[in-house]
């Protein structure tokens, strides 16, 4: 039996994540995030789990990453402001291989711009947030029901992957609420992190064994007395400045993830198969774009969406397929054209790439994208 | 020969470490050891927490859990590990410009809460790892790489600062007084809620040669003559104490602690849903 | 049934967000979809305050209204900021104590919302129940049944009849 709810998507994420397992919660409140913390709040004591509002939002992932090591699955969530102050843990968090979700309610900036209004404008803060090289994942639905299911990927992931995991939303999907239907998603598979098992008296914090894609991840007080650092470390987990262990360690954290895309990339397509053109657009304005690809194809124009879940890492191939297929793509973001640059990047050349972008604080409506690529097709 | 000590609760496969000739932060590291080993806490239940900076490199080199973390954060961190696993015996290892600078914040805000985690601040009034700036600790007047002409900076009283936020056990060591040292770690692991102990430590390298204060026996030298028992301090006058500092048990308080206030949250929580 | 979209306005504290909410979850428990968004400023008491609301047997795809066909006005200042975005032929629910607004091309109910819920009721909290009422009576978008269903989950405990009470005089403020 159906059991439909009408539900916020800062609600559906806690759902999410306490669906996935989500023992822990640490962070600070911001707009348009805060309602994250509220229901976790409320929800995880109930569970057996913690939360905890910490004193800055540097704690917030810093107390997240800890509490991960001690055995929780952890979430923190905040919004432009936070996510920038919590990047150099995030890089933490990817040195030291340490499972969390950071959930990032995007919305106007730079600095505190406005605050309660939507924006895309940390798709590459997302990327490159955090110095150094590196690879990252992150995730970005666009409903309410996809925000519960993609909560819970996003933990599933970054079990898998032991690596920080972005979760995307935005002030638009963040708040708004929309009908779910509890019943059907009652069966996501859960992934745990894997745990060694007690027989080897060498035991190796930072090996991985052969077949799996990191390293088997004990928690503190299981008898494994590991250490973990940020530092460049080799199999044991102890610091090194060896010019080859760094080449290992910074190439498997980045292979890791780049390695397995066919695992982690998800992404919709839709009425993509006689398209002459494309938008590629995602979050709560590929809803914008998705209405206007309906107008435009009443009006004659063969077009459709590409719609990245997975933003990082990129859809490379099936962008570059998209590129060979279509004679335009429209890079339709609520930004200057963040992802634009990535678009143009994987496409180099096979075909056009446009983009459409706000930065004003508002919303980009379906007739705007329709008289823009109007515009631009009958020029 | 290593002692029994070292072979026990040491990775001796991670050392020798990176402390310079004369460096107090042995001795401290070795005081936290001999604390716990008093204790009887076996090694799986302790979890070492460090920050950045010469003294939170000691994370590295000791046989329990350790998280060697980020500039600053070493509470914060800690606070998670603490909060999930509270059976865990979590000691933070920090610096005085880790802790009170950088990481000032979530020290007073640990206290505040009276988190079951012992903070261990290696006090060497200098940045060290950096190569000799001025700290919050550093004395007024002093030099330092960025302070060539004297510090104008006031300095913080970590003791006094951690026992105004609300430590429920503050203490003072130095690498001179040892046994005073150990014993304080102890009681401090022992106190159920968030300890301070500030460790006297000794930096001949930069704090020493910048100041002409000699070598590291001078330094430690000065310890000892500068360095007053809590109880003998408190019958002093004014005028005698210029100069001096307290050692020792300098502050304790009944608060309720906050991973067993949650505790009883969620039960009180269970029970409810139960009913 | 055509797609319905529904905007709510007057100052914060007017709890009309939570009217939002009430009725998009009546049209869920009527089995149709329904989509509520709100945009609000910096204080939670006062200002323009606005909650959104589509219904539609159809999946709601693009979030936001640009236009709506029904604006609900508590407040001079959100019917004048607001007023522009009403469809062509549609309708206007104000208070009593709002202007009438010189649009001839809309359908204006100005009907004494604040009032009914401050002197009849006794609680001003209960405009937002009152003004559903109102709304429910001319559209008829939802079940009664529903609508009360649906109040009763999201209100205090020991307000139940206050509200009940506050639906019927609502409805029956439409002639």
């Amino acid at each position: 039996m159906a059991e439909l709810k009408l539900m916020q998507g800062n609600e559906a994420c806690v759902m999410g994540a306490i669906h996935a397992g989500m023992r822990f919660y640490s962070g600070y409140p911001i707009t348009p995030s805060t309602e994250i913390a509220e229901l976790s709040a409320e929800l995880l004591p109930k569970y057996g789990g913690k939360f905890i509002q910490m004193e800055d939002e540097i704690a917030g992932v810093a107390a997240a990453l800890g509490a991960s090591l001690a055995g929780l699955k952890s979430m923190t969530a905040t919004s432009g402001p936070g996510f920038s102050l919590k990047q150099e843990n995030i890089g933490y968090g990817i040195m030291a291989e340490i499972p969390i979700v950071i959930v990032d309610v995007q919305r106007s900036g730079p600095s505190t711009g406005l605050p309660t209004s939507p924006s895309q404008g940390d798709i590459m803060q997302a990327r490159w947030g955090t110095h150094g090289d590196h690879s990252i994942i992150a995730l970005y639905p666009a409903s309410v029901k996809e925000i519960y299911t993609t909560t819970i990927k996003a933990f599933n992931l970054s079990e898998k992957y032991r690596t920080p995991v972005i979760l995307l939303l935005d002030e638009i999907i963040g708040h708004m609420r929309e009908k779910i239907d509890l019943e059907e998603l009652k069966n996501i598979e859960i992934y745990d992190r894997k745990k060694p098992t007690k027989s080897d008296d060498k035991y190796l914090a930072y090996k991985v064994n052969d077949g799996d894609i990191v390293p088997e991840m004990p928690s503190f007080g299981e008898g494994y007395r590991f250490h973990v650092t940020g530092l460049v470390h080799d199999e044991t987990g102890f610091p090194s400045n060896n010019e080859s262990v760094a080449d290992k360690l910074l190439n498997r954290l980045i292979n890791k993830i780049e390695d397995n895309k066919q695992d982690i990339v998800n992404f919709e397509e839709y009425l993509l198969e006689d398209s002459e053109y494309a938008i590629i657009s995602f979050g709560a304005i590929s809803r914008s774009s998705k209405v206007a690809v309906d107008k435009l194809r009443e009006q004659g124009i063969k077009i459709g969406m590409f719609r990245p879940i997975t933003i990082w890492p990129s859809p490379e191939k099936e962008i570059s397929e998209l590129s060979k297929k279509v004679k335009k793509i429209y890079v339709v973001e609520l930004n200057a054209g963040q992802y634009f640059l990535e678009v143009q990047r994987i496409v180099s050349g096979q075909c056009e790439v446009r983009k459409y972008g706000k930065i004003n604080g508002d919303i980009i409506v379906p007739q705007e994208i329709i008289s823009f690529i109007k515009e631009d097709i009958y020029a | 020969m290593p002692s029994e000590l070292i072979n026990n609760y040491f990775r001796t496969e991670t050392l020798p470490h990176i402390w310079c000739p004369g460096c107090g932060n042995g001795i401290v590291t070795r005081a936290i050891v001999k604390a716990i080993d008093n204790l009887n806490i076996p090694k799986d239940d302790v979890c070492i927490v460090s920050g950045i900076g010469c003294s939170s490199r000691a994370a590295g080199y000791l046989d329990f859990n350790t998280l060697h973390t980020t500039h600053g954060r070493a509470l914060a961190f800690a606070t998670g590990v603490k909060l999930a696993n509270p059976k865990l015996h979590v000691i933070v290892i920090t610096g005085d410009g880790d802790a009170s600078a950088i990481g000032g914040n979530h020290l007073i805000h640990s206290a505040r809460r009276n988190i079951d985690i012992t903070t261990v601040v290696f006090n060497n009034s200098i940045y060290g790892m950096t190569g000799g700036q001025y700290s919050p600790t550093t004395p007024m007047g002093d030099k330092a790489t960025t302070a060539p002409y004297g510090s104008i900076d006031p300095n913080f009283d970590l003791c006094e600062l951690a026992n105004a936020a609300g430590a429920t056990y503050v203490a003072r060591g130095t690498v001179y007084a040892v046994n005073i040292l150990e014993k304080v770690i102890q009681e401090g692991i022992s106190n159920k809620g968030f300890s301070f102990i500030e460790a006297i430590a000794t930096c001949p390298t930069y704090y020493g040669r910048k100041n002409k204060k000699g070598s590291a026996v001078d330094m430690i030298k000065f310890l000892k003559e500068h360095g007053v028992m809590y109880t003998a301090w408190q019958k002093m006058s004014e005028d005698e104490k210029i100069g001096k500092f307290p050692i020792g048990k300098l502050y304790t308080k009944e608060r309720k602690e906050y991973t067993e206030q949650y505790q009883m949250l969620i039960d009180s929580l269970g029970k409810e849903s139960n009913q | 049934m055509k797609k319905y979209e529904i905007r709510l306005t007057g100052s914060g504290g007017q709890g009309l967000i939570t009217g939002g909410i009430i009725l998009a979850e009546s049209a869920i428990l009527d089995g149709k979809n329904a989509l509520q968004s709100q945009s609000y400023g910096p204080e939670a008491r006062g200002g323009a305050s606005k909650a959104e609301v589509i219904i539609s047997d159809q999946e709601i795809v693009f979030p936001k209204i640009t236009e709506c066909d029904l604006l609900l006005s508590l407040t001079n200042v959100a019917c004048n900021k607001y007023i522009h975005t009403l469809k062509k032929g549609g309708i206007l629910v104000i208070d009593s104590t709002v202007d009438r607004p010189e649009r001839e091309d809309i359908i204006i109910y100005q009907i004494p919302i604040l009032e009914t819920a401050n002197e009849k009721l006794k609680k001003a909290f209960v405009a937002n129940i009152v003004a559903l009422g109102a709304i429910n009576k001319i559209l008829n978008l939802v079940s009664e049944n529903s609508l009360e269903k649906a109040v009763l989950k999201r209100v205090p405990k020991g307000t139940e009849e206050l509200n009940r009470n506050a639906l019927i005089e609502g409805r029956n403020l439409i002639k």
